[in-house]
């Protein structure tokens, strides 16, 4: 019992981790309607910027919330010099910028602090939470930070004028432009808003799976996973897929016998395909249906 | 002609072309202060076009459109709301999966003011903006009696109902001009009738000029201070809804034409 509890205490950890991600897929597939594959390397180079900061001496929190905020910055950035042009371009057009994204940061972060692997400090330790054995304080922080972020998000979104503008402009962006509102502006918010959610993820990951270039890969397939079981549509239920695929990951690779750690991604892939055959709005995702 | 006051918009000689079709050729009409301008034409005449022009969704290729003496071509989309113009399409584009309450707040965006770090530290200004925006959505949901099903979600109600939530996201941003694309398409008698005191109701209330295309002849014809018939992308004929019953040419186009 106590290895059943500990082990879902320690997905939903991950999960927390896989929610932020598949957020900030969701938020971005919304307003542009594309997948950002580039959205874990975006997450890897804003981790390396905060390491680079403690490097020189910043303490952990002032880079935490420095990086926060230049990982916004650059998402914008990334929404104006790459996206914007490609406003009305074909998809695979898109899919060619969000490969060449993907190369180009992983490459330049490997050319600036080579690919060796490289340790990141934990924000509060390794002690066990409270004295108690089933999770660490470090998981638990994983836990609370992100719930305190989407919690915030929500907020966000829900109570105020520029959040029920970015929703709108992603609903439906002619009838936004015609209520006063930028729509360009609006999509690059939602860019700076996914790349700074994926900073906090990053950083907050780093220490477990340790810093180098490809620190990403598995975290982003999970978070396809979670957004894709919670609906690429919907929010919440990217939150809800990435809690959800933190614990069966790890249920299944503690319980099922001869499934271990080796095959665990495989089963995040065997989930996305397994939900587009069965459900392909996943739990939460609205149909959607076009007059025609 | 009838006297008319003061014109608020001024539509000058506007051509639209598509790949070679003319869609409006040469179109020139006023409407004045207050005034309810019917927009009268066999499909294909150009209404739509013309409405898509005066929300910045097309351009022009010649002419100019005035809105209190400015030309509005210059602008971009999302300047056309605060400068006072606004619109219901005919086939409702409301924001589907927001709640009827955020489609009308979003109407305001607008008239308020606020950016992200304001609104993300919920600055006293964006607390004092949003309290407004709670109140008046909730002032033009009672006038528009959609007030009992504000916290719904607009994909969720009846035709008819998502109409009203519609005219009551361009009301609120306070349109000087006021623009209605088929609003009676779809409803039943009894509801074309209450639309038709809706908008008599709301042209007095919101002291706006309403702009209303529209194929309900009876709805035009009752309501109407002015109508200018279009045909096949050129203006047919102007008038008070009297002479444009009893005009020969609108008659043969469009009232009388065999099948219509």
């Amino acid at each position: 019992m106590e290895l059943l509890i500990g082990q879902t205490l320690s997905g939903l950890a991950n999960g927390a981790i896989y929610a932020c991600i598949a957020l900030a897929l969701v938020m971005i597939y919304k307003t542009i309607d594309h997948l950002n594959i580039a959205q874990g390397e975006m997450a890897m180079i804003s981790t390396f910027f905060a390491w680079q900061l403690m490097e020189w001496g910043v303490p952990y929190w002032p880079a935490f919330f420095l990086t926060i905020f230049v990982a916004f910055c650059g998402g914008v950035a990334i929404d104006r010099v790459l996206f914007r042009p490609l406003a009305k371009a074909p998809v695979l057009t898109h899919l060619a910028g969000f490969v060449a994204l993907f190369m180009i940061l992983n490459s330049v972060a490997g050319l600036v602090w080579d690919f060796t692997i490289k340790p990141f400090p934990y924000p509060f330790g390794t002690s066990p939470f409270l004295g108690s054995s089933l999770i660490s304080t470090h998981q638990a922080a994983m836990i609370g930070i992100s719930m305190v972020l989407l919690f915030l998000l929500y907020l966000f979104f829900q109570f105020t004028r520029i959040g029920l503008a970015m929703r709108a402009a992603a609903t439906l962006p002619e009838s936004a432009r015609l209520v006063g509102i930028r729509t360009g502006r609006m999509v690059s918010l939602g860019w700076g808003m996914a790349s700074a959610i994926g900073a906090v993820a990053g950083m907050l990951i780093a220490p477990v799976v340790f810093l180098e270039p490809n620190m990403m890969a598995g975290i982003l397939l999970y978070g396809f996973a979670a957004a894709v079981l919670g609906g690429l549509s919907s929010p919440a239920g990217a939150v809800a897929g990435g809690l959800l695929v933190g614990v069966f990951e790890n249920l299944v690779g503690t319980f099922v016998p001869g499934v271990g750690h080796e095959i665990k991604l495989p089963l995040a892939l065997a989930l996305i395909i397994a939900v587009l055959a069965l459900k392909p709005n996943g739990l939460f995702g609205r149909k959607i249906t076009q007059r025609v | 002609m009838t006297h008319r006051s003061e014109t608020v918009l001024d539509v000058q000689d506007v051509h639209v072309e598509f790949s070679g079709i003319i869609a409006l050729d040469g179109v020139s009409f006023g409407i004045a202060q207050d005034e309810i301008l019917g927009l009268i034409g066999p499909n294909g005449a150009g209404k739509t076009t013309l409405f898509n022009c005066l929300s910045r969704l097309y351009h022009p290729s010649r002419g100019d459109i005035l809105l209190g003496g400015t030309s509005i071509l210059q602008w971009p989309a999302h300047q056309i709301a605060r400068a006072g113009i606004g619109r219901t399409f005919q086939n409702v584009a409301l924001f589907g999966d927001l709640t009827v309450r955020d489609n009308i707040s979003v109407g305001m965006h607008a008239l308020t003011r606020g950016n992200l770090v304001s609104d993300a530290l919920r600055l006293p200004m964006s607390r004092r903006t949003e309290a407004r925006i709670r109140t008046e959505t909730e002032e033009l949901a009672e006038l528009l009696e959609i007030a009992d099903v504000l916290e719904v979600t607009a994909a969720n109600l009846p035709f008819g109902t998502q109409k009203r939530v519609e005219l009551a996201r361009a009301l609120a941003s306070k349109p000087r001009i006021l623009l209605m694309d088929e609003p009676a398409g779809g409803l039943n008698q009894e509801e074309v009738f209450l639309l038709g005191e809706l908008m008599k109701r709301v042209r007095t209330e919101f002291k706006t000029s309403i702009l209303l295309v529209e194929h309900h002849m009876g709805l035009v014809m009752s309501i109407a201070d002015h109508v200018v018939a279009l045909n096949f992308g050129k203006k047919l004929a102007e008038g008070t809804p009297a002479e444009i019953q009893a005009h020969p040419q609108v008659i043969e186009a469009y009232l009388g034409g065999g099948d219509a």
